[in-house]
C-alpha cells in the first residue's frame, strides 16, 4: 500500500498550519516525521487520520482519492494512536484494546476479534496487564496499550503521534523497534511523529522534515539529517559522528 | 480458546448473571409493591390477579384485590419503572457523550426544563390550542388525549433545549467537567423559576397540578400515560443501545473514534436528541425527578465496568428499581399522608452526589 500526499493545506480559522506539503510513503517501511514544536506533524498526522476534515490538496491511497473511501473502510486502513490522552473512566486495558476492532463489530465480539485483541496484546507484551485498569499503569505501560488498540485495528497504515514522548529511554528504543518490527514483518507501513533525531536515524527508513508547515527536505534519513539542516530548521549548532553502533547527532547549543 | 477469549468471557458472564439479578430483583419489588399500599394484599393474590389480567378464564380474580392493583397500582408503579428506565439510560449515555461522570438529565437542567415545559402547556394549553387541546385521537386502537400528546411534545422541546444549550455552552468555551453541571444546574434554576411564576399566575385548577410538578411524583399515573411511555421508552432505549460500541469508543478521545469511523459530532447531538426524548417523555408526567438518572449508572459502573453494552441495560434496570422502591416508601412511610417520590430522590441523590465528589474523585472523576 502506497500514501501520497499531494499539495496537502490545513488550517485552524484563518492560521495557516500546513502549506503544500507532498510527499509518498509505502508498506514496509518506516516514515519518521521530524520537525521543531508547530511545524506541523500533529496536524499532518491527524488530517491523513481522518481525524481532521481535508481543507485543500489530496491524500490518495494506492492512488485513490482517500475521501472518496467510505468511513468503514477507511477506519479498517489507517489506525492512529494521538499523541496524549487523559482517561477519565475505568476501563479495563482488554477492553480499551478491543476497541480497536470498533469497525468490524457491530454489537457481539466474534473469536476472530478476541484473537486479534490477544495477538496485540502479545507483540507488546502486556498480556498479563489485560485485566488492570489503563488509568493505573505506568505512561510507559499506558503507550503500549494504545499501541496494541492500533494493532488490533489491524491497519496496513499506523500512525503514531510523538509515541516516545511520555517513555523513558529503555522504553523508547523498545517500543519503536518493536513497531518497526510490525511494519517489516508484516509489510505494513508507518508514519510516526519523533522530536529525538537520533530515533530516527536508528529506525526509520524515510524521513520527512518539517519547517513552518512545510516540507524542508524529505529522503533517506541519513540524506536528510545533515548539520545544515538540524541549524536551518531547529536553530541548533550539532555535529554528525559515525561510530561503529550507527550515525548520530549531537546537539551543543542553539545557534544565532 | 486463547487466553484472552477466556477472560473476556469470564467477565462477560459476571455482567450477565449481574444484569439477570437485577431483572429478577426488580419483578420480585413490582409484586411486592402492588401489595403493599392502605390494603395489603399478598404476593398470592397479586399474582392471581396479574394472571387474571392477562388470561381471563384462566384463574379466578380475588374479589376487590384486582381492582386495586390493576387499576390504581399497577399503572403507578410501571410508571415509576419505565421513569427510572429512561433516567437512568439517558444518565449513562450523557455521561458517555459528553466524556463527564457529573452529567444527568437533572444536572444538564433536562429535569427542571421538561416539568416546565409539561407545566406551559397544562396553563396555556387551554387558551392557545382550544378545543383542540381538550380532544383525543385513536392510534392503534388506544385512545389518547391531545393533552397529554401536546404534554410530551412540550416537555421534549424544553428539555432539548436545555440539554443542547448545555452542550453548546461547554463545546464553546472547552470549559471544565465542574462549569459544564455548573451550567446545567443553573439553567434548572431558570427553568424552576419559570416554574414558580407560572404558579404564580395560574388559576386553582393549573395550580394543583404545578406543584405537583415541583416536587415530582407519580400521582399522574394512568394506563393511557403507560400505554404512551412504553413504545418511547423502549424503542428510545433500544436505538441507543444499538450504538453501545460507539459510546464505548467514545471513552477513547474524539480522535481516536473519529479514526475508527464514527462521525463524532453528529452521534452525540443525535444520542443527546434520543434520550432527551425519552427522559422528557417521562418527565412530562411524573415532573422533576432529580439524581436516579446519576446513582444508577454510577453504582452499575462500580459493578460491571464501563462497558455501555452492558452498562446501558444494568443501568436501566437499577434505575427502576431504585425508583420503584423510592416511590413505594413514599407512598406508605408517612401513610395515610403521602409524600412526592421527587423529595426522597433529592435527599438519596443529594447525598450520593456528595460521595461522588468526594470519594469518587480520582476513581471516578478526573
Amino acid at each position: 500500500m502506497k500514501i501520497s500526499v499531494e499539495h496537502l493545506t490545513q488550517m485552524y480559522s484563518s492560521h495557516v498550519v500546513l502549506d503544500d506539503v507532498s510527499f509518498t510513503t509505502e508498506s514496509g517501511k518506516v516514515t519518521a516525521l521530524l520537525g521543531p514544536n508547530g511545524s506541523g506533524k500533529s496536524t499532518l498526522i491527524k488530517t491523513i487520520a481522518d481525524v481532521l476534515p481535508m481543507r485543500g490538496g489530496r491524500i490518495l491511497v494506492n492512488d485513490t482519492d482517500i475521501t472518496t473511501v467510505p468511513k468503514a473502510e477507511r477506519s479498517k486502513m489507517i489506525g492512529y494512536v494521538p499523541q496524549y490522552f487523559h482517561y477519565t473512566s475505568f476501563t479495563s486495558v482488554l477492553d480499551t484494546v478491543l476497541i480497536g476492532r470498533r469497525p468490524y463489530m457491530s454489537w457481539s465480539v466474534s473469536d476472530e476479534d478476541l484473537e486479534a485483541v490477544d495477538a496485540a496484546l502479545s507483540t507488546m507484551h502486556i498480556e498479563d496487564l489485560a485485566e488492570r485498569f489503563v488509568n493505573e499503569l505506568s505512561g510507559g505501560q499506558r503507550q503500549r496499550v494504545f499501541i496494541a488498540r492500533a494493532l488490533a485495528q489491524n491497519p496496513e497504515f499506523f500512525l503514531f503521534d510523538e509515541p516516545t514522548s511520555s517513555l523513558d529511554l529503555r522504553h523508547q528504543l523498545e517500543t519503536l523497534a518493536v513497531m518497526q518490527d510490525v511494519v517489516h514483518k508484516n509489510n505494513s507501513g508507518m508514519i510516526v511523529a519523533l522530536h529525538d533525531l537520533n530515533l530516527a536515524l536508528r529506525y526509520a527508513d524515510h524521513v520527512v522534515l518539517l519547517k513552518d508547515g512545510s516540507i524542508y527536505a524529505d529522503g533517506k534519513p541519513c540524506d536528510v539529517l545533515t548539520t545544515e539542516a538540524v541549524r536551518d530548521v531547529y536553530g541548533v549548532e550539532s555535529e554528525v559522528v559515525e561510530k561503529e553502533t550507527g550515525r548520530f547527532i549531537l546537539s551543543y547549543e542553539p545557534s544565532y | 480458546m486463547n487466553k484472552t477469549a477466556g477472560k473476556y468471557h469470564a467477565v462477560r458472564r459476571r455482567k450477565m448473571s449481574v444484569i439477570i439479578i437485577l431483572a429478577v430483583l426488580l419483578v420480585l419489588s413490582m409484586i411486592l409493591a402492588l401489595g403493599i399500599g392502605s390494603v395489603f394484599i399478598p404476593p398470592t393474590e397479586v399474582l392471581a390477579s396479574l394472571l387474571n389480567a392477562l388470561l381471563p378464564g384462566l384463574i379466578d380474580a380475588p374479589d376487590g384485590a384486582a381492582d386495586i392493583i390493576i387499576n390504581f397500582r399497577m399503572p403507578r408503579i410501571l410508571l415509576a419503572v419505565l421513569t427510572g428506565i429512561a433516567l437512568s439510560a439517558a444518565g449513562a449515555v450523557m455521561q458517555g457523550l459528553l466524556r463527564n461522570p457529573l452529567v444527568s438529565p437533572f444536572t444538564l437542567g433536562l429535569s427542571s426544563a421538561a416539568s416546565f415545559g409539561a407545566a406551559l402547556m397544562i396553563v396555556l394549553g387551554p387558551a392557545v390550542f382550544g378545543a383542540f387541546f381538550a380532544g383525543s385521537v385513536v392510534f392503534l386502537g388506544f385512545e389518547f388525549t391531545t393533552k397529554s400528546l401536546m404534554l410530551i411534545l412540550s416537555a421534549f422541546l424544553f428539555g432539548w433545549l436545555s440539554v443542547i444549550l448545555v452542550y453548546f455552552i461547554s463545546r464553546a468555551r472547552q470549559t471544565s467537567q465542574a462549569v459544564m453541571v455548573l451550567a446545567g444546574v443553573v439553567i434548572g434554576y431558570l427553568f424552576q423559576a419559570g416554574l414558580l411564576a407560572l404558579k404564580y399566575v395560574s388559576n386553582d385548577d393549573a395550580l394543583r397540578e404545578i406543584v405537583t410538578w415541583m416536587m415530582g411524583g407519580m400521582w399522574g399515573a394512568t394506563w393511557q400515560t403507560i400505554f404512551i411511555l412504553t413504545p418511547v421508552v423502549l424503542i428510545c432505549f433500544l436505538l441507543i443501545e444499538r450504538r453501545a460500541w460507539d459510546l464505548n469508543t467514545l471513552s477513547s478521545g474524539d480522535d481516536v473514534a473519529r479514526n475508527l469511523g464514527i462521525n463524532v459530532d453528529r452521534f452525540r447531538i443525535t444520542g443527546l436528541l434520543i434520550v432527551s426524548f425519552a427522559a422528557s417523555a417521562c418527565l412530562a408526567f411524573t415532573g422533576i425527578i432529580g439524581f436516579v438518572g446519576l446513582m444508577a449508572p454510577h453504582i452499575c459502573r462500580m459493578l460491571i465496568g464501563n462497558d455501555y453494552r452492558y452498562l446501558l441495560p444494568a443501568s436501566a434496570l437499577m434505575g427502576a428499581l431504585i425508583l420503584l422502591i423510592s416511590d413505594t416508601v413514599a407512598r406508605v412511610i408517612l401513610a395515610p399522608v403521602e409524600i412526592p417520590v421527587g423529595v426522597i430522590m433529592y435527599v438519596l441523590g443529594g447525598i450520593f452526589f456528595l460521595f461522588l465528589i468526594t470519594r469518587g474523585h480520582g476513581r471516578y472523576l478526573s
